[in-house]
């Protein structure tokens, strides 16, 4: 079982959490090609290793979260809020 | 080698099973060879074994980092189907299952290939509209299908929850060709076939790097030294993403996520058929092995990873799923289960095409059903290696078909790998 400290609610399991997708896509702007928008939506690193993914606290406080997880040993290296206000917000709370 | 026959049955019954040779050779790898197939899975394998026996060539190679059958050929649930209702897919899973339904006698070994149905339930009107409309389809290709009332569905599998289940049972559509095989049997029939015609099949050789030039692959850098090739496939499942890496090509359409299976202790004959239950959040099959353990699974794991193991919420999510539409099962231990890493694709479809790189050729993106593909898999791509271009049912089948619109999505789910299956 993963545990991820959401920054709102505390460690939890995952379970509780539902797993979003790689949050290392740009997506380009609209008047770009079909190629580009191609390469955002359909292709991936598919990293091996650390990678930066979203996580929703579905059965918690619905924030959306942006973590560091490691996809081999599943060992998580950081987790924020995914909007920035909110991460500042909470950052000056709770002193994380 | 000796070959599987009554005869020899008999012989060795009376001199102790000593007149058996080696199932398939260990030999050392060559410094090249006309092609080099990557990954010893039933896919690479029966591509090796369709290159020499469809195509006469001599000079293959199947290189495996670990032991044959080590990847998800050897973990998965073994269900084998034709019902797939996108253009080419349906030809694709239709010619595989003809393959399986004379494989045990093509590769003079039983793969135990048994036709015991497949009965997918469905729990509503709108649900059986939907199934009528996928079996419909697969009728008017030719492939068999039946929709199961209610009273056939309780005559022919009786001890279904019909009492109080929170989705109740409205009937089930069926393909009476479906079933299983033995997953071990499949590998080493092809792995044993293929060496007999001249391929070297060559385990604890990992590819950790590609030597490349502008237009070409020369060779592939081994745990057992540089081999070379005139042509190159890869078939690694889900590793596809890792090994594409080394080839400087970008990226792929495919995500690594983890899929888990599991298995009982041993019961008397309950489970004649493949049942699969699929309503709402929950996503349950079963079927009982010759052995007499049920053998089941349920969804992926819901998170990318390359671990081979799986999660706990999904342990409980099957338990659930089983207990809702088999309240029989209530007592009964699991006593293994594991995981392994599939190669899921941005539409649920697979990829037997041309690279970038000429000599190069991709097969990847089975998703958690490319099982019951192996045979037409390594067909078609030997197919593909052999005359440099695609077989017209698979011409769509490639990593161009995004940009073009045609997304071969046989759920409807949109581009997340997760949500195929
Ligand atoms: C739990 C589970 C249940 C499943 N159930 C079903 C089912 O019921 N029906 C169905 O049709 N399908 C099912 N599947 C899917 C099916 O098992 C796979 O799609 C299929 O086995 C993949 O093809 P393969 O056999 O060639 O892959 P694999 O057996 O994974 O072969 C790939 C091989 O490549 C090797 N390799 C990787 N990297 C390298 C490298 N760098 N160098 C050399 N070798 C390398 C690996 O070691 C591996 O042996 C299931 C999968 C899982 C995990
Ligand atoms: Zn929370």
């Amino acid at each position: 079982m993963i545990r991820i400290k959401c920054p709102y609610c505390g460690e939890r399991d995952h379970s509780e959490f539902t797993y979003g997708s790689d949050a290392s896509i740009e997506y380009p702007n609209l008047e770009s090609n079909a190629k580009d928008w191609t390469e955002a939506i359909f292709f991936r690193k598919n990293i091996y290793g650390k990678q930066i993914e979203t996580w929703h606290h579905t059965n918690g406080c619905r924030l959306w979260l942006i973590i560091e997880r490691c996809t081999i040993t599943h060992k998580i290296f950081s987790i924020k809020p995914a909007h920035p206000e909110i991460h500042k917000l909470l950052k000056n709370q709770n002193n994380i | 080698m000796t070959r599987f026959n009554a005869w020899n049955v008999i012989k060795n019954g009376l001199n102790d099973q000593t007149g058996w040779d080696r199932q398939w050779r260990d030999p050392e790898p060559k410094k090249e060879y006309e092609i080099v197939i990557v990954g010893g899975g039933i896919h690479g394998l029966a591509t090796s074994y369709y290159l020499a026996k469809n195509f006469n060539i001599k000079n293959i190679a199947v290189l495996e980092k670990g032991w044959i059958g080590g990847g998800n050929a050897g973990r998965n649930t073994t269900i084998i189907r034709s019902n797939y209702m996108m253009p080419g897919s349906h030809q694709f899973y239709e010619h595989s299952l003809k393959l399986w339904e004379n494989l045990s006698h093509d590769l003079n070994y039983n793969v135990m290939f048994s036709q015991r149905a497949h009965v997918s339930l469905f729990h509503s009107p709108p649900a059986r509209d939907v199934a009528a409309r996928r079996y419909n389809i697969m009728k008017l290709h030719g492939t068999d299908a039946e929709l199961w009332d209610i009273n056939k569905l309780k005559k022919n599998i009786p001890y279904l929850n019909y009492h109080n289940a929170r989705f109740p049972i409205l009937g089930a559509a069926v393909q009476n060709r479906a079933g299983n095989a033995r997953h071990d049997a499949v590998v080493w029939g092809y792995a044993r076939a293929a060496d007999q015609l001249g391929v070297d099949i060559l385990q604890n050789c990992e590819v950790t790097n590609i030597l490349r030039t502008n237009s070409n692959i020369d060779g592939l850098e081994t745990t057992r030294g540089i081999i070379k090739a005139k042509k190159i496939g890869f078939a690694v499942a889900g590793n596809t993403s890792r090994l594409w890496e080394m080839t400087g090509l970008g990226n792929l359409p495919i995500e690594s996520h983890k899929l888990q299976a599991f298995v009982t202790e041993s019961i008397k004959p309950l489970i004649d058929q493949v049942i699969v239950y699929g309503v709402g959040g929950a996503h349950f099959y079963i079927s009982q092995s010759d052995k007499g353990s049920l053998v089941f699974g349920g969804d992926l794991d819901w998170y990318k990873s390359y671990a081979q193991r799986g999660n706990l919420p999904i342990v409980q999510d099957c338990a659930e799923a089983a207990m809702a539409i088999l309240p029989c099962l209530g007592r009964i231990r699991i006593v293994r289960h594991w995981a392994g890493v599939c190669d899921m694709s941005m539409d649920g479809t697979f990829f037997i095409c041309n690279t970038p790189i000429k000599n190069l050729f991709l097969n990847a993106g089975w998703n958690y059903g490319g099982f019951k593909a192996g045979p037409a898999s390594g067909w078609y791509f030997a197919d593909l290696i052999a005359n440099e271009q695609p077989n017209q049912i698979i011409k769509n089948h490639n990593l161009e078909r995004f940009e073009k619109g045609i997304n071969l999505d046989e759920r409807g789910a949109g581009p997340d790998p997760k949500l195929h299956g």
